[in-house]
């Protein structure tokens, strides 16, 4: 595993982007992220395109690329991130909850 | 309905795709950014079916990918929606023991569930062990058999106490754990003689978990509640012969399964979504009993001489109806999309629920740690 790179994000190089579309590199992910956040930015209006892609198997990290409309497509990416973490909050709530319901 | 009466505009989002529909309605999604693909309907019901249903055929499953994205039906709103996903979402816990759970959860979609299961299968962390001592092994299994077995062993402790060991860091009580495991085979002096059983001819000639020792380092005695155990205690490792022997220092480490299987800590971890059956008309008598037994048991039983579907969930998703000329456009086989039927079964280190949990935090961390990548970046 490449464990220089877990946990880093960075731009596509030799490629032109712009604040409406850019492909970011995720170091050290897969589909399990890759899918999710690909999911939740197309959830957003405001995206016009979101997809990824693992490059190679034998490497450790995923492509995604996104386009907006209008707004920056940096901040679709923060706004999906967010949108994840409301759901995991709320699945654990729900855990807990449906836990102490089936002690009863 | 005046809308949906008239054709009106699709599209899909990153996504190709061809649907057609029987009865008269066609409806095609076209691959593209583009947004001006037109599709006829001839009913509500035929949209809420694409959007909300898998649909098994006999020999092809329609509709599996999930549709429901913005831009994709004119009159739905399928942006994200917070309040809307808590209002719908459930989780229910159909069965529960020390190391399986089985629940529900309705109204998520299908990438948070696929996520979940795989960082259980392969990034929650346990401990296992990593590096063998091989003081002395006179057995006829080889040394690196012998350590592989001994990796793949599930240890009874909860890996939140440990931290990860990186590949330089020195051993320390909050790292490692230690175990010894010294074992030599001999004749049994007391053995009956006439008997030809290994069991009662030679003292330790089987050699389970029970036989290592956990070797505490530094102040773990006090730290680790109840001690370290495996999970099993009578996990065949190895079979000796009398004068054989085995002395070695086993040392354990946390690590997670994308690494290597043997830190997976759920035997398995999976989805299915749930069946729904559809009988489009009433079945009486004979063709009643055969129905039902196109079904595994409890599917379908008859009440005062009609089929009625008793139990989905028990469907295996077999297509055997759809065999039979005389049942097959009388039955609609098809799964819902939210509604996944998840099961956890734990290899011992942690309950199954609290997995899901880890599993859970594990996801929101990603986002926490891509979401300072970001700030880095933008800055």
């Amino acid at each position: 595993m490449d464990t220089e790179h877990v946990g880093k994000l960075s731009i596509v190089e030799g490629e032109e982007h712009d604040d409406l579309c850019t492909t970011l590199v995720l170091h050290g992910e897969d589909h399990t992220l890759g899918n999710v956040v690909r999911h939740m930015l197309i959830k957003n209006p405001a995206v016009e395109f979101a997809g990824y892609s693992v490059p190679h198997p034998s490497e450790n990290k995923i492509n995604l690329r996104i386009q907006t409309y209008s707004t920056p497509c940096l901040s679709a990416l923060y706004r999906a991130l967010d949108d994840i973490t409301d759901v995991c909050d709320h699945v654990l709530e729900q855990i807990d909850k449906a836990e102490v319901k089936a002690r009863r | 309905m005046a809308m949906l009466a008239s054709s009106f505009v699709i599209s899909l989002l990153g996504s190709a795709q061809f649907i057609k529909l029987n009865a008269g309605a066609s409806f095609s999604i076209i691959n593209g950014y583009g947004r001006a693909h037109f599709a006829n309907f001839s009913s509500m019901a035929h949209i809420e079916e694409i959007r909300n249903k898998i649909h098994l055929d006999l020999h092809t499953v329609r509709n599996t990918e999930d549709t429901r994205y913005p831009g994709t039906y004119s009159g739905y709103d399928d942006s994200w929606n917070l309040a809307k996903f808590k209002k719908d979402f459930k989780l229910e816990i159909v069965s529960r023991s020390a190391r399986e759970v089985e629940f529900d959860m309705i109204g998520i979609d299908t990438p948070f569930a696929n996520a979940f299961r795989r960082i259980l299968l392969a990034e929650v962390p346990t401990m296992a062990v990593e590096q063998v001592f091989i003081y002395n092994n006179t057995s006829v299994m080889q040394d690196e058999v012998l350590a592989h077995r001994l990796g793949l062993l599930p240890i009874n402790v909860d890996p939140r106490l440990f931290e990860m060991k990186k590949k330089d860091d020195k051993v320390t009580e909050r790292n490692t754990l230690r175990f010894r495991l010294k074992v030599r085979c001999k004749r049994n002096k007391k053995a009956p003689s006439d008997t030809t059983n290994p069991d009662e001819l030679y003292l330790n000639s089987k050699v389970y978990t029970r036989t290592i020792e956990w070797e505490p380092i530094g102040d773990q005695k006090n730290w680790i509640p109840g001690g370290v155990r495996f999970t099993e205690d009578d996990i065949l490792i190895n079979v000796l012969r009398p004068g054989q022997e085995l002395d070695m220092v086993l040392s354990a480490v946390k690590g997670i399964g994308s690494d290597h299987a043997k830190f997976s800590p759920v035997a398995t971890a999976s989805y299915r979504l749930m069946p729904e059956i559809q009988l489009l008309q009433p079945f009486r008598g004979h063709l009643a009993e055969k129905l039902k037994n196109c079904f595994s048991p409890g599917v379908i039983e008859i009440e005062s001489g009609e089929a009625v579907v008793k139990c989905a969930r028990l469907d295996t998703g077999s297509r055997e109806v759809l065999r039979h000329s005389e049942l097959a456009d009388k039955v609609k086989l098809l799964k819902v999309r939210d509604h996944f039927i998840f099961t956890i079964e734990s290899t011992g280190a942690l309950d199954p629920l609290d997995l899901m949990r880890e599993a859970i935090r594990i996801l929101k961390d990603k986002c926490k740690t891509y979401r300072k990548e970001l700030d880095v970046l933008t800055t």
